[in-house]
């Protein structure tokens, strides 16, 4: 049966959530609020957090566990920024030398990220954890610290230390969510957006299908297989890190230009929760994920996330969002964690 | 066991946390400028407000569980009682007793569930309670924050939001402020040993006579049945299974005393503090009281009552010091107090990874021997 094996192929949570996700897009003219302009918000937050999610891709491939170190990407991400401006470079070029500054201090840090959850196999998530909180808290003393100049970005009073957020319109502000735009009524598509994102997801898909990706994919599915196979595990995993690291900070890149700020300090310290929920919503597990998963589970948790508020807002005049957003991310990670008992190795 | 020529380095490893920390209070004393009387003072508040909470954590340690993410759940349990001790005007002992008594049931269930979880995710424990603990806490917020004045009726306007549900962010708790720190008054000094001088300082008695029985509690606990049950399972899982032993029900047990502990823990904690944090008061607790209990030396699989000691006085010891340590050096407050929250969330990171490094290598010195023993015929080198 055709029904049955789709329900197989998607698996029970995913069609409950889109359900339910359908339901609240068909509620939504009846308790006054606009469709076009929620789906709007939606596919801006999908393309906002599609690289965020993205990055939890490689290390969840080479057995690493889900990446709750995502800030210590997002801090890479924020020095690249502030640097750009720093530098003062505006529009285009200026995201690219965020992008380009980035990258190379994600890659040493998930350098050393990766050398250390190499020497803590079987624990590296609760490590993960901390090893993102710790590098957000230590990054808080470093902003006020640091010997920024740019008047847009250090405090008016004092002159010295980072402002907590940081606008970016101006320099690169909807770079990539503004080209292409299209507008339809009240729906706006960020083309742009959407493109690079699909280009992050083809290059990562690319790389997945080269030989250093099939091999980091045997180190995931079986590591005692792919040692025997001559496979070099600690350095397939460490890339692996590397690479999970240099997408964390190209997605707060994406995430900032589309929202505007740079939140920096305690910004970061929870923003890996929703990316880990977004892969696991999409049918990943602690030790498998496919680009579709990202894609799947993104466009369902941020379709959640925006529609379940502005709906149960206008039924019961109150705002839950927060609450809902707790709820449901911690939720499908509690649901991951507990499904197989065989996480551990 | 290991060769003795590795003891020396066994030991820098495992004693490394308390040591990085008495070296990093040392430095930042005499920069904080503050008084022997001030600091002796404040530690021993400090240690009848947290001790309790850190003691809860010992017993799922015992079972082989890590620490125990999830006492926040008994800290919310614990709030909860306290709300509705607040919406009833009930002050002083009563009050405090009362609180604990309506924490108990909510934390009993908080901690069936919490453990019911955990056995789903063996060996995952502490990222899944950590993570339930987050889950938690949007339904306690569901509950308090939107519930509470509606569903669930409460009578005292003060303590309603001005949109007429939900709880205010800040609870007064002035009725029963302190009321088991001054229940046995005693004070000590002036003293004066050589160039160290204080002044007389007071000591909150009764939680510390809490305390202690607590501690008994834990000794004796440790001899029981279920108690040496636990360090068996602690110990080898499968082992344990084959021996008989109800493993998932007596992991169960092991959260539910920990979590009704947290519970009590939180209201000792709020009736020194005097005002409750709504929304954020449980999330720090389980953040401090693990850091502390690392600080003292504990591990992921190892925790006596010694290192919660040891711990809450060198963790509150830089917790006091670091911020005015920091003005003085960087002439920024700030500085300290980010610096505060980067050592509790680094010495955590520091001591899972110690762990972890520990479990890794001697796994793969067991690999090694076996694979010698195999080749040669002879043991392990």
């Amino acid at each position: 049966m055709f029904i049955k094996k789709f329900i197989d192929a998607a698996g029970w949570p995913r069609i409950i959530i889109a359900l339910f996700l359908l339901s609240l897009f068909a509620t939504a003219p009846f308790v006054g609020v606009l469709v076009s302009t929620s789906l709007s918000n939606t596919l801006e937050r999908f393309g906002m957090n599609g690289v965020l999610v993205l990055a939890m891709v490689p290390m969840v491939q080479t057995g690493c566990g889900l990446n709750f170190g995502l800030p210590l990407g997002i801090i890479a991400g924020l020095l690249g920024a502030t640097l750009s401006i720093e530098l003062g470079v505006r529009g285009v070029v200026g995201f690219a030398a965020a992008v380009g500054l980035a990258a190379p201090i994600a890659a040493v840090l998930g350098y050393f990220y990766g050398h250390l959850l190499n020497r803590v196999k079987g624990s590296e998530m609760m490590i993960a954890t901390y090893v993102g909180f710790s590098s957000v808290a230590f990054m808080c003393i470093a902003w006020l610290l640091l010997p920024y100049k740019s008047p847009t970005m250090i405090w008016g009073y004092g002159g010295s230390g980072l402002r907590t957020t940081i606008s970016v319109s101006g320099y690169w502000q909807h770079i990539l969510s503004g080209l292409m735009a299209v507008k339809v009524g009240h729906l706006a598509i960020p083309t742009g957006m959407f493109l690079f994102l699909a280009a992050m997801c083809f290059l990562v898909w690319f790389f997945m299908k080269t030989k250093t990706g099939t091999a980091m994919t045997a180190v995931g599915s079986n590591p005692e297989f792919a040692r025997a196979s001559g496979v070099d595990v600690d350095r397939m995993r460490i890339v692996s890190v590397v690479l999970s690291t240099i997408l964390g900070a190209v997605g707060i890149l994406v995430y900032s230009q589309s929202f505007g700020f740079l939140q920096l300090y305690t910004g970061p310290f929870y923003m890996a929760l929703p990316a880990v929920a977004s892969i696991l919503l999409g049918g990943a597990s602690v030790n498998k994920a496919t680009i579709w998963n990202v894609l799947v589970g993104t466009f369902l948790f941020q379709g959640v996330l925006t529609m379940t508020p502005a709906v149960i807002n206008n039924i019961l005049q109150t705002d839950m969002s927060e609450v809902i957003r707790i709820i449901v991310s911690n939720g499908m990670i509690l649901y991951a964690l507990t499904r197989k008992v065989q996480v551990k190795r | 066991m290991m060769p003795t020529k590795n003891g020396f380095t066994n030991f820098i490893a495992g004693s490394a946390v308390p040591i990085i920390f008495i070296l990093i209070s040392a430095a930042a004393i005499p920069l904080s400028g503050f008084s022997a009387t001030y600091l002796v003072q404040e530690l021993l508040i400090r240690i009848g407000r947290n001790s309790f909470l850190i003691l809860s954590l010992l017993i799922p340690i015992m079972a082989g569980m890590g620490l125990n993410f999830g006492m926040v759940l008994g800290a919310m349990a614990g709030q909860i009682g306290l709300i509705f001790v607040s919406d009833w005007s009930i002050v002083g002992i009563p009050g405090i007793v009362l609180a604990m008594i309506i924490g108990t049931p909510v934390a009993v269930a908080l901690g069936f569930l919490c453990g019911s979880v955990l056995n789903r995710a063996k060996g995952q424990e502490m990222v899944t309670s950590y993570i339930l603990g987050f889950f938690i806490n949007g339904v306690y917020q569901l509950v308090v924050l939107y519930f509470m004045g509606w569903l669930i009726p409460i009578g005292n306007p003060t303590l309603v939001l001005s949109r007429g549900y939900g709880i205010r962010n800040a609870v007064s708790l002035m009725g029963m402020r302190t009321i088991l720190d001054k229940l046995i008054p005693l004070e000590i000094g002036p003293l004066s040993i050589g160039a160290f001088h204080m002044d007389a300082v007071t000591i909150p008695a009764a939680t510390y006579l809490v305390i202690a029985v607590f501690c008994f509690f834990i000794l004796w606990f440790r001899r029981t049945k279920l108690g040496q049950d636990m360090r068996a399972i602690g110990q080898d899982r499968v082992v344990a299974d084959s021996a008989g032993i109800p493993v998932d029900r007596t992991r169960v047990i092991a959260i539910v005393i920990s979590t009704v502990l947290a519970c009590y823990g939180q209201v000792i904690y709020l009736q020194n503090m005097g005002t409750l944090n709504t929304y954020n008061s449980h999330d720090q607790a389980g953040m401090f009281s693990i850091a502390a209990l690392l600080i003292g030396g504990a591990s992921v699989s190892r925790a006596g009552i010694g290192n919660v000691f040891l711990g809450v006085v060198l963790f509150h010891l830089m917790f006091i010091v670091a911020p005015m340590a920091g003005k003085n050096l960087m002439g920024q407050a700030q500085i300290g107090e980010y610096f505060r929250v980067f050592v509790s969330y680094g010495i955590i990171a520091l001591a899972l990874v110690l762990h972890a490094w520990k479990r890794h290598r001697d796994r793969m010195e067991v690999r090694g021997a076996l694979r010698d023993s195999q080749k040669t015929g002879k043991g392990a080198e």
